[in-house]
């Protein structure tokens, strides 16, 4: 009991790292409907920014405290992975919208492919593993708790709450839900369409580089390839929570990250990427719109 | 009319200073974009630890360049472009294209002169100077020999464009023998090897692939799976019962359609992405099986030591009996590489035959009605599951085909040569190259491919950049840089336009943005 009751505590952690990646996806695939290949990239990205900036921080200031670097991390990486997806929605992406389906499709899988071997050029092929930042565990009826998963959880739960808030309090979630709803009609009602999806793609990018630095924190290692497994998973998680409702997303990355580690806890771990994708497979063929999906109408 | 003659002017000035203000801006957010990732680098010192390495002159560049080059697009390419559109007010023509101020007569004949000149002395040359100077006289040659063809297809764009399936396998044919006559036998084998047979490759998969995505709409994001049950089906058939390379190709077709049926039958009701996603799924799933079932596959390690293919019985090796032998040739592998590529090109054709051919059957016609639409398409008592899986069980099937001649090129297969980035190339050639378009896909696949490859050529950028530069490094990088620009300059691919089948009196070409890409 105690053992499964640890693995439902690791698959919450994994799975609130896969829900924050799985967030952009679900909002950009919401709002204009094309799947944001490059964003487990974009997630990579923030990990990186995480990792130069905690070294930067280190070679400067020496000892500083670890709350506070972690702090400046996640902030650095937000505005770093923003200002990328930004610039990425305007030179890759808003030429082609109005084009035909597939068009955005292949410039998001080669900007996956230039993100990736962009940090490989740039900051080598190696792993890159950092000393463990926070190591304290604490016992809880026999369960071991780290803190790291407490920071992640906590830190998961917190900006869920503070987005929620955005996309259903304020003007701008406002906007976003118009342009999500019917774009031509949020356009002629005076919402600035284009700046509301740019924005979108920020939220998006800042949400994966919390992810990122949760990731980098959590696991002390991160290499140029990182981008994709838990990019795919992240996608597929807000496939199977229902693509594009934001409630969906994280609650399939907490079921992709409790799936992950129950599986490999009790079977083989070989296998566990394998369990992931199969039940994917299964949910989508027997209920196509996700979890918390609509259903899709097809209008003749 | 005062406003007339100072409003020029004026646009000038206010054209300089918006080109400045966005060039400076652009600098600005470059600088946001590279200063850590650039600017700074991630290295370890010899305690492993990792520690930061500072590039501020790089950063400089890069900011440099991004700044510059926003300016001279707004100040002097964007109005060239739109003059380009404006026409003479005195002659009421269209001003020069930039082609035909590119491609001159004269300029022809000179780079015609150099280009040979240095293809025949190019040796003696290169041998008496320094190799820096070598290097830029190598430079000088392709540089040269590249544009007398480039002139050459500009000059005679009409007939090539009106010939050029015919044209194209004319001088496919005849590339191995050229090549054999112009770099002997051992230089030919980089490009026959590397650009000839990889190429081809690439056209045989996206042709494969054309028929699930392109014909029938579908969009498969897994479709090296079925390459990789190609390969694997050769090479352990092959190592495990001994059968040979012609009994074991059609089979790999067959297994690999299997598969695709098999793939196809449960995605039957997706639509869309979430065909897509999974798609992509079975393609992962295959691959960590084939990781992960390691009493059969040997896992990572993959197989090894795959028979190679005879020609009619005959060997390519050096026995006595063995191809080089029996024709009386010195011993060596370029005419197995040779014998590979017109094996390739023939897989293609046949490929290529059979999509065209099917493309007219009641099955193609059904295909593409899909596509276009399917409720439409049901609703007039088209079957679209068998049309479904009839697109994803032939498409299979040339994977299959791809899959087991790359088994026996490579001698070698492992997981790591199916991974989803194979799968993301071969959609990325058949969207680049126009959907439906058989030769535009094979134009993309040269283009794309044959562009990366020609990157190891470059021997020069060493010579610029230093001995550690290595230009393999970044293929990927510009691959994916070149898949983006082609995709926002031409959004329909190379070929913009379709023949459809079907037709009223005559045959004509349509636009490609009247045909669907389909939604499942």
């Amino acid at each position: 009991m105690e053992y499964f009751v640890q693995q439902l505590v690791n698959g919450l952690t994994l799975g609130s790292i896969y829900g924050l990646i799985a967030i952009g996806y679900t909002m950009v695939y919401g709002i204009i409907g094309m799947v944001n290949f490059a964003h487990g990239d974009i997630f990579m990205l923030g990990g990186f920014s995480a990792l130069i900036v905690y070294l930067l921080l280190l070679s400067v200031f020496g000892g500083i405290p670890i709350a506070l670097a972690l702090f400046v991390m996640i902030i650095v990486a937000m505005l770093m992975t923003g200002l990328w997806n930004w610039v990425i929605e305007k030179m890759a992406y808003r030429p082609l919208r109005g084009s035909f389906r597939l068009a955005p499709l292949i410039t998001a899988i080669g900007m996956s492919i230039a993100l990736s071997n962009f940090i490989q050029v740039t900051q080598g092929p190696r792993n890159k593993p950092i000393p463990s930042m926070v190591s304290s565990v604490y016992e809880v009826f026999g369960i071991s708790i780290s803190l790291k998963q407490i920071i992640i959880v906590l830190v998961t739960a917190v900006l869920l709450t503070i987005f929620w808030y955005i996309v259903n309090h304020t003007p701008l979630g406002r906007a976003q839900r118009a342009t999500e709803q019917d774009r031509k009609m949020a356009a002629l009602l005076g919402i600035d369409v284009d700046k509301t999806i740019s924005i979108t793609f920020v939220m998006g990018a800042a949400l994966a580089a919390v992810a990122g630095t949760m990731y980098l924190m959590y696991y002390g290692v991160i290499v140029f390839t990182d981008g994709f497994t838990p990019g795919v998973k992240a996608f597929t998680a807000a496939v199977l929570g229902g693509i594009g409702s934001l409630p969906g997303a994280v609650l399939g990355g907490i079921m992709i990250g409790l799936i992950e580690s129950l599986w490999s806890a009790y079977f083989t771990i070989d296998y566990k990427d394998v369990a992931t994708f199969s039940i994917l497979a299964v949910v989508l063929i027997f209920k196509p719109s996700g979890i918390l999906g609509r259903p899709e109408v097809e209008k003749v | 009319m005062a406003n007339t003659t100072s409003t020029p002017v004026s646009a000038d000035s206010n054209l300089t200073a918006r080109a400045l203000r966005e060039g400076f801006y652009a600098g600005l957010i470059s600088l946001g974009l590279f200063v850590l990732f650039v600017g700074l680098k991630t290295d370890q010192n010899i305690l492993n630890e990792l520690i930061l390495v500072q590039r501020w002159g790089l950063l400089a560049i890069f900011v440099a360049v991004a700044a510059v080059g926003r300016f001279a697009m707004v100040a002097y390419i964007r109005p060239f472009m739109e003059r380009q559109k404006v026409t003479n007010l005195v002659t009421g023509l269209l001003p020069d294209s930039v082609a035909t101020r590119f491609f001159k007569l004269p300029v022809f004949i000179a780079a015609a002169v150099i280009g040979l000149g240095l293809m025949i002395f190019g040796g003696t040359i290169s041998a008496s100077i320094s190799p820096t100077a070598g290097a830029y006289l190598s430079l000088i040659r392709g540089a040269a020999v590249v544009y007398t063809l480039a002139s050459v297809f500009f000059y005679f764009r009409a007939y090539i464009v009106a010939n050029f399936s015919m044209l194209a396998i004319i001088a496919l044919i005849l590339y191995p023998p050229v090549i054999l006559a112009l770099t002997g036998v051992q230089g030919s084998l980089k490009w026959v090897d590397n650009f000839g047979v990889q190429i081809l490759i690439y056209v045989m998969l996206a042709w494969g692939l054309n028929i699930v995505v392109g014909l029938a709409g579908l969009l498969d994001l897994g479709y090296v799976a079925f390459y990789a049950v190609g390969a694997y089906s050769y090479a352990l058939l092959s190592s495990y019962f001994g059968l040979s390379f012609w009994i074991l190709l059609p089979l790999a077709g067959i297994l690999a359609a299997f598969w695709g049926m098999i793939l196809g039958f449960p995605v039957l009701r997706l639509k869309g992405d979430y065909l897509a996603i999974v798609t992509l799924a079975f393609g992962e799933i295959i691959r960590l099986v084939l990781i992960n079932w390691t009493e059969v596959t040997k896992g990572t390690f993959g197989v090894s030591g795959i028979p190679k293919a005879t020609l009619f019985g005959i060997k390519f090796d050096a026995s006595k009996d063995g191809f080089a032998a029996l024709m009386g040739l010195p011993m060596s592998s370029a005419y197995y590489k040779i014998f590979l590529f017109y094996l390739i090109l023939a897989l293609a054709l046949l490929t290529a035959f059979v999509s065209i051919r099917l493309r007219r059957m009641p099955i193609g016609r059904a295909w593409e009605a899909l596509r276009e639409d399917e409720i439409a398409c049901r609703s007039l008592g088209i079957n679209t599951v068998t049309t479904k899986l009839t697109a994803f069980s032939i498409g299979a099937m040339f994977g299959g085909f791809a899959g087991s001649f790359f088994a026996v090129r490579q001698g070698f297969v492992s997981p790591e040569s199916f991974v989803f980035l194979e799968s993301a190339i071969i959609l990325a050639i058949v969207v680049l190259g126009g959907m439906g378009s058989l030769v535009g896909i094979a134009v993309a696949a040269a283009v794309m491919i044959g562009g990366t490859e020609l990157l190891r050529e470059m021997s020069l950028l060493k010579q610029i950049f230093g001995e550690d530069f290595t230009p393999e490094l970044y293929r990927m990088l510009l691959f994916g840089i070149a898949m983006i620009v082609v995709m926002v300059w031409k959004p329909r691919g190379f070929v913009g336009s379709r023949e459809p089948t079907a037709f009223l009196r005559e045959r004509k070409s349509v636009s490609g943005s009247f045909t669907k890409e389909g939604h499942g």
